[in-house]
């Protein structure tokens, strides 16, 4: 029945289209939503959809953007990253939006770049990423490494732990994160045997690559387990876990089953949030440490109004294809939303929808107070916040452990650590 | 012949004017705001489409005329882009992030050096040669084995299919320095044009559309021959062939070779005009995606797998923006209505209407034979 029903949507869909162009009317403001609602990713970029389509909402019945509504142009990029090219370039080129939002995996950012490039659009990018990029057309509202991954060391540092595992799937933003990690490990002190997961090196001897690398989907995890209870026998160890969604829970699985704990050997993850434990069972986290810039948790009233808000919204929205029950918060969707009101405020700092214009007033610091606390754009299109270690609990929820305040965002780090 | 083909000739040129010489004399000389413009982003997506029409009629060879389901099209499609893609790679110079000679990934991974398999992709007469000739390589010797083994049918498909996953999962390895998940993207200039001009674009368009027509017309010479007659033999009763004192494997091995080149072929195409290449375009499911184009649009027809390939990408690319909270749901039940009712595909729509049409004028005889658009094929 559902499915005849939407078939039918489809259709009425399909005779509206004619008519809602010529429709729009002066007063709005188009703006592109360009995530993945097909595919693999669907699963978390769907989210990002849905946040965005709040703040719109929410935007809207306070006036909008200088006057005029925002008007939302959501396409699917299907987890296809040409595809998410052929969509950047119609939302710039036939659409004109003034803004895009959108973007979780690098591939897909790599994907869109030129174009935004070519056309002189502007993408706001809200997910961890490796940095070793730097665009005019992109302002990067996502965790840069040092708002993530060297937080979650010095934490591990002052916890005195001396040893370090590194994990993560072979794919670019573990390789490059573990690159700048092993640097920021040696420049504190750490030697090089301490660090655990192994080397590549290059014809000249230089480190390549470090850590241990599985491709996607890997499921077996037993051999890499027991070397990471050797490496932690004699105590003080911990792990850096960059691995990639789904494969996150045989690696837990055969943790645990190998007797490794929070208390023995702590694990600290980069890529998993509340809203993915929407599909990872919490169970064998427990204990377990994520670092993010916004957990769900904080007690701040300008969080408890942006979560209730967002539930309100959801269980009154007409869109489709949102799901409604069991919905959290987490740090991408908190960036998706921050992204969405620091362009509001450059728009009404330009007095102008001209994207060179925006980009100016980005650039001379803007800031906004957001449901993770203060966050101010900076003049590389990146964004101080602050950053949280937080503990998994059994609700798929964090206990934040610490908070460092006012992390200045830097996307350039390989070689800039120096050893001791 | 009859009439028949060369009406079929005359509807393809009328067709090859209005996409080769109509559509990009619009793009480049009619004014932005006048109805007949058409934008960079038509001819973008266009271009796009007649790559994978050039798949498609690869597929349609292997398929619709030799009766093997090959699910590695993607990757020869792939192997070709990704040639292509490293001659392009080395053509930003220093124009990328690091603004160094390497290709910005290796940089990333901290090499100092470009590894001599790279080099010959400095120029591009080596690169448009090894476009074709890696891929080529690659089925003769893969078809050598699998063909000698006498592997046929699913066993067949399910061999080629390991492939393709097998080359995914290397591609997609950092190691292998073909730039591991990101894959290539933010080229720059291609012969000296830069990427992102609209003449550029429009050039690539109009090549991709020459090289369809040349393929099509190559396929449909080959497929009328002798050798063709043998083609349809080998789908129709392998067996029956070989006692004939025919070798099947090696006629299946050189059409299997020669629709990697062509899928290659339609993969350089399509890279330069979609901006990357990575290695989910080798994955099983997209060689799939292209029998299902040749499949919806009329199996062993040449023409009908190449409309199938435009009709669904435009749709999907239409659907993804108008609709995207249902565009699979639309595209999904395409497929079915077409597998139910137009069991020979988008391509006998014309037929059905004209057979129509002439029992309804001669109620008298109903029992006159369908009339098929592609009358060679569904002899069997």
């Amino acid at each position: 029945m559902k499915l005849i029903n939407k078939s039918a949507q489809a259709l009425l869909a399909l005779a509206g289209m004619a008519f809602t162009h010529s429709a729009v009317a002066a007063d709005t403001v188009k703006v592109g939503v360009l995530h993945s609602l097909s595919g693999t990713m669907a699963i978390s970029e769907t989210s990002l959809r849905d946040v965005l389509l709040f703040t719109f909402d929410e935007i809207n019945a306070k006036g909008g953007v200088m006057g005029k509504k925002i008007e939302p142009v959501v396409v699917d990029g299907a987890s296809n990253w040409p595809l998410f090219a052929e969509k950047a370039k119609q939302l710039l080129e036939k659409d004109k939006t003034a803004a895009v939002f959108g973007c979780w995996t690098s591939v897909s950012r790599k994907s869109v770049l030129p174009v935004f490039e070519k056309n002189n659009g502007l993408l706001f990018y809200p997910v961890q990423y490796e940095g070793e990029e730097e665009s005019k057309n992109v302002f990067y509202t996502a965790e840069a490494v040092n708002q993530q991954a060297t937080p979650a060391v010095d934490y591990m540092l002052a916890k005195k732990k001396e040893k370090f595992y590194l994990i993560g799937s072979d794919y670019v933003y573990p390789q490059t994160t573990n690159l700048v990690l092993l640097e920021y490990l040696l420049s504190k002190g750490v030697p090089l045997e301490n660090i655990g997961g192994g080397f590549k090196k290059d014809s000249s001897g230089k480190i390549i690559s470090a850590g241990k690398y599985t491709p996607f989907g890997h499921t077996d995890y037993q051999q890499i387990v027991a070397e990471i209870k050797q490496f932690a026998a004699g105590g003080k160890a911990c792990v850096i876990n960059t691995l990639n969604g789904d494969t996150n829970v045989p690696f837990f699985k055969e943790y645990a089953a190998a007797g490794l704990t929070a208390e023995s050997c702590p694990v600290v993850s980069f890529s998993i949030s509340e809203d993915e434990f929407r599909a990872l069972p919490a169970k064998q986290l427990v204990g377990q440490l994520g670092c993010w810039t916004y957990f769900e948790s904080i007690k701040s009233d300008a969080n408890k109004t942006f979560v209730s808000n967002f539930q309100k919204w959801l269980k009154e929205t007409t869109v489709d294809g949102v799901k409604k029950e069991g919905r959290v918060t987490c740090s991408p969707m908190v960036l998706s939303y921050d992204g969405v009101y620091l362009w509001k405020a450059a728009v009404e700092k330009a007095g102008s929808f001209d994207v060179d214009k925006v980009r100016a007033a980005l650039q001379s610091g803007i800031s906004f107070d957001g449901p993770g606390g203060k966050v101010t754009t900076q003049s590389n299109m990146h964004l101080t916040k602050n950053v949280f270690i937080g503990e998994t609990k059994a609700d798929g929820q964090f206990k934040i452990l610490k908070e460092y305040k006012d992390v200045f965002g830097q996307p350039w780090l390989k070689g800039t650590f120096k050893a001791k | 012949m009859n009439p028949q083909p060369r009406r079929e000739i005359f509807a393809a040129g009328a067709l090859a004017l209005l996409l080769l010489v109509l559509m990009p004399a619009l793009n480049a000389w009619a004014p932005e705001d006048s109805f007949f413009y058409v934008s960079n982003f038509t001819i973008n997506v266009w271009g796009k489409y007649l790559a994978y029409g050039i798949l498609a009629i690869s597929v349609d060879l292997l398929w619709g005329f030799t009766g093997l389901l090959s699910l590695g099209q993607a990757l020869f499609f792939s192997l070709g882009g990704y040639m292509l893609g490293m001659h392009l790679m080395l053509m930003i110079g220093k124009l990328g992030q690091y603004k160094s000679d390497l290709p910005d990934f290796m940089v990333f991974l901290g090499h100092t050096f470009l590894p001599t398999f790279w080099r010959p992709f400095y120029s591009f007469g080596v690169t448009a040669l090894l476009v074709f000739l890696v891929p080529m390589l690659l089925a003769k010797g893969f078809g050598y084995l699998a063909f000698r083994s006498r592997i046929k049918g699913v066993y067949f498909s399910i061999l080629t299919q390991a492939l393709t996953y097998g080359a995914s999962l290397m591609f997609f390895r950092n190691d292998m320095l073909m730039g591991g998940n990101n894959g290539f993207t933010d080229f720059k200039f291609l012969l000296g044009g830069d990427m992102r001009s609209a003449a550029t674009q429009r050039t690539l368009y109009i090549c991709t559309g020459i090289a369809l027509l040349a393929v099509y017309f190559g396929c449909r010479w080959l497929t009328r021959t002798k050798f063709g007659l043998i083609q349809r033999a080998i789908r129709d009763s392998e067996t029956r062939v070989l006692f004939s004192g025919y070798s099947a494997a090696n006629y299946k091995l050189f059409v299997f070779v020669v629709a990697a080149g062509i899928a290659a072929l339609g993969g350089a195409l399509y890279v330069p005009q979609v901006g990357i290449i990575n290695p989910s375009e080798m994955t099983p499911d997209k060689s799939l995606e292209a029998v299902v184009w040749v499949a919806v649009g009329g199996r062993g027809t040449l023409v009908g797998p190449v409309l199938g390939a435009v009709v669904i990408n435009a749709l999907k690319s239409w659907a993804t923006r108008a609709i995207p909270d249902m565009w699979l749901i639309l595209l999904g039940s395409m497929f079915l209505l077409v597998v139910l009712f137009l069991p020979k595909g988008l391509i006998s729509v014309p037929g059905l209407i004209r057979d129509f049409l002439q029992r309804h004028r001669k109620p008298a005889s109903p029992e006159t034979p369908a009339p098929t658009p592609a009358p060679k094929v569904s002899a069997s």
